[in-house]
């Protein structure tokens, strides 16, 4: 499948996806809540990303994006960023862990160290942090004078 | 943390169905880091299994953000200790492919010649490791001869033995040492001679056998699912060899084959390790005679600075895929880094695999996913 016909492809499914071509891969963002809808259209055939070997979350200090990287198992030369942005006062979205079980401890590394809330997700809690840590690590605006982790 | 899941104390007094939560780990040998699982027993039989990350986590993702693309690298070291090469490696060549650096081929082959060596160590300590947990002592003195030549060969040409630090954006810090190439040489012919004794002593080990074989099964659709990488995703019939998908250095002009195994047990896992060094020993066998003359670091700025932008690049470690995402906004240091750690992935299939299995068959279970706590907790 050409970059191309991907595109055409997902537009059908999601007319309102933006794509980017810039980088090494195609990337294409949508609203948080087409997300899950996405993810699973291009999980099934014909496209079959049914591998994800990537997911985390950056923070613009506007607004937080999680990012998904995906791959074909059976062609791994098909790779594509899947972008949503989620408000950053009120962080949620929906979990895909349904589709990629790999997604279940990535996620709650994503909640621990950004906040984000992802709904429906079975055991949604910390999983490297202490249970009583105050803050969101990897967000910008973090500051902790004792333990600094910026050098 | 302890919270989180309800640990009995009493013993006398358990839960509703007869079930008793043990604590395995953090200081526990068969570990070998700081992995805390807490494992839920019914009798003997295995009902879940949570890992509890944390005990050596110290936020190098954060503390990239504050390091420039010259300092980063060291950090990355410390991530899978037993992989620190492939590691800079992936750094290096993120960096390189995000200001477009010319590395000389000189440094293309000696990094692939060290990245190799690299995994041959951390499988020989991997085989050592788990074949002492499984009670069989004598394959750690057997696999840690070899790996000592190895070392001694890191120490030669990069002045450490663990936390490298020797490739960097542009090529290789030093050249290598005079006697890289007869060090080499000469530990290639022991291995062969060696790699053996192994086979007599572990692989057809009756014992071994009945241990590993039929173990922690994992099927090809949940290693995708999960994603699983390296070893553990090949020994269940998943190619998945970045060498191969997206070839680096010097990979795409070398021939070797990738293992694939379908039984999906702790013995297949076994069997691809092992082959895979003697894989490696081939690699290793088509470059050592032809390093090419020049200079061995390409010509880099002073200051590195990314252009804006999105950056990913993945290599293949002795566990499995490591994948550097960057963000940069332009400036000398990342704006967001997060580094895919195939340890990650890996464990989190434990407790699919290991569930209904007996506590005894866990060390096997675990031992032949090849969990290196540090990589995993970052």
């Amino acid at each position: 499948m050409t970059n191309e016909e991907i595109k055409e492809y997902i537009t059908a499914h999601a007319p309102e996806a933006i794509f980017d071509e810039t980088g090494e891969w195609l990337n294409i963002a949508v609203e948080s809540n087409h997300l899950k809808p996405l993810a699973a259209v291009l999980h099934g055939q014909p496209m079959q990303m049914d591998y994800l070997f990537c997911l985390t979350c950056v923070d613009y200090k506007t607004h937080l994006t999680m990012v998904y990287h995906l791959t074909s198992s059976t062609n791994r030369n098909i790779n594509i960023v899947l972008k949503a942005n989620v408000d950053r006062a009120d962080p949620v979205i929906e979990t895909v862990c349904d589709i990629w079980r790999t997604a279940e401890m990535l996620e709650r590394e994503v909640f621990e160290m950004f906040g984000v809330e992802f709904l429906h997700h079975p055991d949604l809690r910390k999983l490297i942090l202490e249970e009583d840590f105050k803050g969101y690590p990897l967000r910008k605006d973090f500051e902790d004078p004792i333990n600094m982790i910026k050098l | 943390m302890y919270n989180q899941t309800e640990i009995i104390k009493d013993t006398t007094n358990l839960g509703p169905e007869g079930e008793l939560v043990v604590n395995m780990g953090p200081q526990h040998p068969a570990t070998h880091g700081v992995l805390h699982l807490v494992v839920t027993l019914n009798g003997e039989t295995i009902k879940k299994i949570e890992p509890h990350l944390g005990y050596i986590h110290r936020s190098i993702e954060k503390m990239c953000e504050s390091l420039t693309y010259r300092q980063f690298i060291y950090v990355t070291s410390r991530m899978d200790y037993l992989s620190s090469h492939i590691n800079n490696t992936a750094c290096a060549l993120l960096v390189e492919k995000g200001m477009q650096i010319e590395v000389p081929e000189r440094a293309k082959v000696v990094r692939t010649i060290l990245n190799e060596l690299t995994r041959i160590a951390s499988h020989e300590l991997w085989i050592g490791a788990m074949a002492m947990d499984l009670g069989a002592f004598t394959p750690f003195f057997y696999a840690f001869r070899e790996r000592e030549m190895i070392t001694d060969i890191m120490e030669e040409t990069c002045g450490a033995r663990l936390t490298m630090n020797y490739i960097v954006p542009g090529g290789l810090m030093y050249d290598i040492h005079p006697d890289f190439q007869t060090k080499v040489k000469a530990f290639v012919k022991q291995f062969k001679e060696k790699v053996t004794e192994y086979e007599d002593l572990v692989t057809g080990n009756v014992i071994f056998q009945s241990r590993t074989k039929g173990v922690g099964v994992l099927t090809a659709e949940d290693a995708i699912s999960y994603g699983c990488s390296g070893p553990v995703a090949r020994a269940s019939g998943v190619s998945c060899d970045i060498r191969k998908i997206a070839p680096y250095d010097a990979y795409d002009r070398v021939e070797f084959d990738e293992i694939v195994e379908t039984a999906g047990d702790s013995f297949a896992r076994y069997i691809v390790r092992v082959k895979e060094m003697n894989q490696s020993i081939h690699i290793i066998e088509q470059l050592i005679d032809n390093i090419p003359e020049g200079d061995f670091v390409g010509k880099t700025k002073n200051v590195l600075k990314l252009a804006k932008g999105e950056f990913y690049q993945r290599v293949e470690t002795a566990r499995g895929e490591l994948g550097v995402y960057i963000v940069s906004e332009g400036g000398t240091t990342p704006y967001r880094i997060k580094f895919r750690s195939p340890g990650f992935s890996n464990l989190s299939v434990l407790d699919h695999i290991a569930k209904g299995s007996k506590i005894g068959d866990l060390m096997a279970t675990m031992g032949t996913l090849d969990l290196v706590i540090p990589d995993i907790d970052r």
